[in-house]
């Protein structure tokens, strides 16, 4: 099930939008995707990323895949430290455990512009 | 999905209803759709290193040659000598091209004093098959094709054994590493080989291709108590990896030669009849290869993969031909080609990953050895 109080990205990163500060992770159906993931690289605190951007990178044993960002702003937490020793937390809980970063809204008209859940429920049953 | 597969033309094994009845994610390889997963490569690889796994490997091409002539038919043909393989054994060969460039990498089984089963790679067998139909020519030899007749299941891992003799009448004891012999399981007549692709003890299983489900159901069913699981090629490209062996189309292509990929061993060069290959191939005995295939454990924070620059002292020095994250060692393990003076042990190189140097350590292959 797809949780009802994110937004999404047709790259499948989520998006928890708390006051200015956006939690960024990717999707259950991208985590399943991959297969196990070994590996997550993400950007520095401090830096800021533009919507659409690649902002980093999640390894599976199979494959790499670029991490798009769902919404521009400054990084003001990562979940690196977490998940660099326990990057399996992207599979086992991709909307908790295995968020990836908060990034403080340059813009927050860019949240709407996004999927709710229905669409992007509507997107997974398509692929 | 199998009318996926159907419009794109890709063809099914025996299995196809079981891979898709288990759930397995299912790909594209060499024209086949083939289980890349089922529960997942990383609980897949372990099952094999601890318990069992069982594979479909019935894409393989499994081609009979058979004849008065059949082994010296094959001796001119490969670059190893099959006659001096006593009956019931096997060894691992290659077929180069005049040039010393690798065709195929292969299994030769003795079956008979004038039979013998070369098994080809899925997406080589039609080039092994023109090659060797070329090659004996002229000579009292048929060769005979039999890839979409012969199914291929492979059981291995620690617990394959006892799983597989509780459906065999036969003690799988007297059967040594690299021997193979007629056998009934579940039934079945097959051939059942003591081969594999995993550094694990391990049998590989040729059927007749409509009797491969009752030999799957029979192992499956008979190895559930002991924790046997279908794996897919994700975990079979992991475990081999480990084990330090060769890929086609990573680690071998035809712009490769056996000494460079550290499998001269394999090259019969001290013998009087000539094969293809045979003068080039002495050529890089005598001078030594121009790069030279290495075992890398990446020491910094990364994984090399597939196709990334190796660099030695900020010059590009080879490339990444496979990379992982290990699942038994925990840490990021890859096969490169480098310069023959970049290969020796204890080398520290770069690999650029995806524009980062990331510091990497020349270690002996293979990764993993299993404990005897």
């Amino acid at each position: 099930m797809v949780p009802s109080d994110l937004r999404f990205t047709k790259d499948h990163e989520w998006v928890r939008v708390e006051g200015d500060l956006a939690t960024v992770g990717i999707t259950a159906h991208a985590a399943d995707q991959l297969g196990d993931i070994v590996f997550v690289e993400l950007p520095a605190i401090g830096r800021t990323i533009d919507q659409h951007a690649t902002f980093g990178v999640v390894e599976s044993v199979k494959a790499v895949s670029d991490l798009f960002a769902p919404v521009g702003g400054e990084v003001v937490e990562t979940n690196d430290e977490s998940l660099r020793a326990t990057p399996e937390r992207v599979n086992s809980d991709p909307y908790g455990e295995g968020w990836m970063l908060r990034v403080r809204l340059a813009d927050p008209s860019q949240v709407s512009a996004l999927l709710d859940a229905a669409a992007y429920e509507a997107l997974i049953a398509e692929e | 999905m199998t009318d996926d597969a159907a419009t794109a033309g890709l063809s099914g094994t025996p299995l196809l209803e079981r891979h898709l009845a288990l759930g397995a994610r299912m790909v594209d390889y060499a024209g086949w759709l083939m289980p890349v997963q089922y529960a997942g490569v990383i609980e897949e690889h372990r099952a094999v290193r601890s318990r069992a796994g069982l594979f479909d490997l019935s894409h393989m091409g499994e081609l009979f040659v058979e004849g008065p002539d059949a082994g010296r038919a094959l001796a001119r043909a490969l670059v190893t000598d099959p006659p001096s393989l006593a009956i019931g054994r096997a060894h691992y060969s290659m077929i180069c091209a005049p040039d010393g460039g690798v065709i195929d990498d292969l299994i030769v089984y003795r079956l008979g004093e004038e039979q013998f089963l070369v098994v080809a790679n899925a997406a080589n067998t039609a080039a092994v098959s023109d090659a060797l139909a070329e090659r004996l020519d002229g000579m009292r030899v048929v060769l005979d094709d039999r890839s979409r007749d012969t199914a291929l299941v492979a059981i291995q891992g620690p617990a394959s054994r006892a799983i597989l003799e509780q459906l065999m009448d036969a003690d799988l004891g007297a059967l040594r590493y690299y021997a193979i012999t007629e056998a009934t399981v579940a039934g079945v007549s097959a051939l059942v080989a003591r081969t594999g692709y995993t550094g694990e003890d391990g049998f590989e299983l040729f059927v007749e291709w409509e009797r491969a489900p009752e030999v799957w159901d029979a192992l499956t069913a008979e190895g559930a108590a002991a924790g046997l699981v279908p794996v897919g090629l994700g975990a079979r490209d992991t475990l081999r990896l480990e084990a330090g062996m060769p890929l086609y189309g990573n680690e071998l292509d035809r712009d490769t030669d056996p000494f460079q990929a550290g499998l001269g061993r394999v090259v019969k060069l001290d013998r009087e009849e000539d094969f293809v290959g045979r003068a080039a191939l002495a050529r890089v005995a005598a001078e030594g290869p121009r790069r030279r295939l290495v075992g890398l454990v990446v020491r910094g924070r990364g994984i090399a993969r597939h196709g990334y620059a190796v660099l030695s002292d900020g010059t590009e020095t080879g490339h990444v031909t496979s990379g992982t994250q290990s699942p038994t060692l925990g840490i990021p393990i890859a096969m490169a080609y480098v310069a023959p003076h970049d290969a020796g042990t204890g080398t520290m190189l770069d690999v650029d990953i995806r524009g980062q140097r990331v510091a990497a350590e020349v270690v002996p292959l293979p990764f993993y050895r299993r404990p005897s």
